[in-house]
């Protein structure tokens, strides 16, 4: 009995709203459907953490040292990547691959939030694992800031995944902002480009990791295990291994991960007004990843006879693919004859490849 | 608690890796452009031989 009164009378408040976040992180998980097999997991760790003189602690940090912070590199993270690319069609892209640019350009944001994070005294490191927030990809993020050695993992990853489920509001008012109501309304071709051959599909995955690999070393873990899965899927043979990576594979590291990620959101850790900044500062990088693919649509604009719609550079951030939806859905808001989804899917993919290149380069920088 | 020494420093890394992304996704564009043409070059080979 005394043991008991012990444990309820060692109850403090920062567990108590980590509780809370934990709740919060559920029921935007269940009620609004975000990020579900995310969000559930760790709000539910999170709650699992705190609890005085937690019995799970120690498992969890065992199994948050196997997965992402051992000695041989972040394994649940890369492993979610074979699933990832095993999900990715990359066929819009191919018709298409100038819509690459807007992928490349939509990762601006991570630079300026590695900027600002910095103007606000977070180290060089950390603040650029809060910059890869704006990867819009949570295996990325936490590649990144793990390899970096950043103290503020689990806010990173709470930001990164709470914004990626909040795209849907985020993006809109942004894109909004950017252009006028005459250029939400131009209408794309939606027959330009042949599809590609199978062989294309097959070499692309190959050929993107040897160059990025060239290029900058430290991403071709990341970019490798991404490529690697997409090649299960197109190489046509092992069609039964794509569906596993897909599915099976893919939301049992989910789970996994995210329940893990809780070992890092222990309320001594995570209760800290750095928190909230690194919140807001990853609704920056967010904001500035819509505004530079927007931009660069703009610009090629001036320079294009064809008409691209501006919006659809806004799926160049990585969130794949609430992204390419929202754009999607503002064109048809906007006209109901416009549909720009296989444009949008094409920048969307592509934002997935350049994002995955983005963490590669902060590590290079960084590491 | 702002820091402009840092943001300054921290701006070199902005354009260095801005252009990082774009010679990277360049050059993955020019050699899916050439992908996309090799099948078909030899597909209209094989329309010619027959």
């Amino acid at each position: 009995m005394g043991v008991l009164i012990e444990n309820f009378a060692s109850v403090t408040f920062p567990q108590v709203v980590m509780w809370i976040i934990g709740a919060l992180l559920i029921f935007l998980a269940i009620k609004k459907e975000m990020e579900p097999s995310l969000l559930l997991p760790m709000g539910f760790g999170a709650i699992l953490i705190n609890l005085p003189n937690s019995g799970a602690k120690h498992i969890i940090d065992v199994m948050f040292r196997i997965g992402i912070d051992n000695e041989f590199g972040e394994l649940m993270p890369l492993i979610l990547f074979i699933g990832i690319g095993a999900m990715i069609d990359f066929t819009p892209l191919l018709t298409n691959p100038k819509l690459m640019l807007f992928g490349a350009a939509a990762q601006f944001g991570i630079f300026f939030t590695l900027c600002l994070a910095s103007f606000f005294g977070f180290d060089i490191k950390d603040a650029a694992s809060i910059g890869i927030i704006g990867a819009a990809d949570g295996p990325t993020a936490i590649a990144v800031s793990m390899e970096l050695g950043s103290k503020y993992v689990g806010a990173i990853m709470v930001a990164a995944y709470s914004y990626m489920a909040l795209v849907p509001l985020v993006q809109p008012p942004i894109i909004k902002l950017c252009t006028t109501k005459k250029e939400r309304l131009i209408r794309m071709d939606n027959t330009a480009g042949k599809a590609p051959s199978k062989l294309t599909k097959i070499l692309f995955p190959i050929v993107v990791t040897v160059i990025v690999g060239l290029v900058a070393p430290d991403a071709v873990a990341l970019i490798g295990f991404l490529m690697f899965g997409n090649l299960i899927r197109e190489c046509g043979v092992l069609n039964s291994l794509s569906e596993t990576a897909q599915k099976v594979l893919a939301n049992l590291v989910t789970t996994f991960l995210g329940i893990t990620i809780a070992a890092r959101m222990r309320a001594d850790e995570f209760l800290k007004i750095d928190t909230l900044l690194i919140i807001g500062l990853g609704l920056f990088a967010f904001i500035f990843d819509t505004f530079a693919g927007v931009m660069l649509a703009k610009i090629m604009n001036l320079f294009s006879k064809k008409k691209i719609n501006p919006m659809i550079g806004a799926a160049g951030i990585s969130a794949f693919p609430m992204s390419a939806r929202v754009v999607h859905k503002m064109g048809l808001e906007e006209d109901n004859q416009n549909f720009l989804l296989m444009h949008s899917i094409g920048v969307n993919v592509s934002g997935q490849i350049a994002s995955v290149i983005a963490g590669g380069l902060i590590l290079t920088f960084f590491r | 608690m702002f820091d402009i020494n840092a943001l300054l420093n921290s701006l070199p890394y902005m354009g260095k890796g801005m252009l990082g992304i774009f010679v990277v996704t360049s050059l993955i564009v020019l050699v899916v452009n050439a992908l996309n043409n090799i099948p078909e070059k030899k597909e209209n080979k094989n329309r010619e031989e027959k």
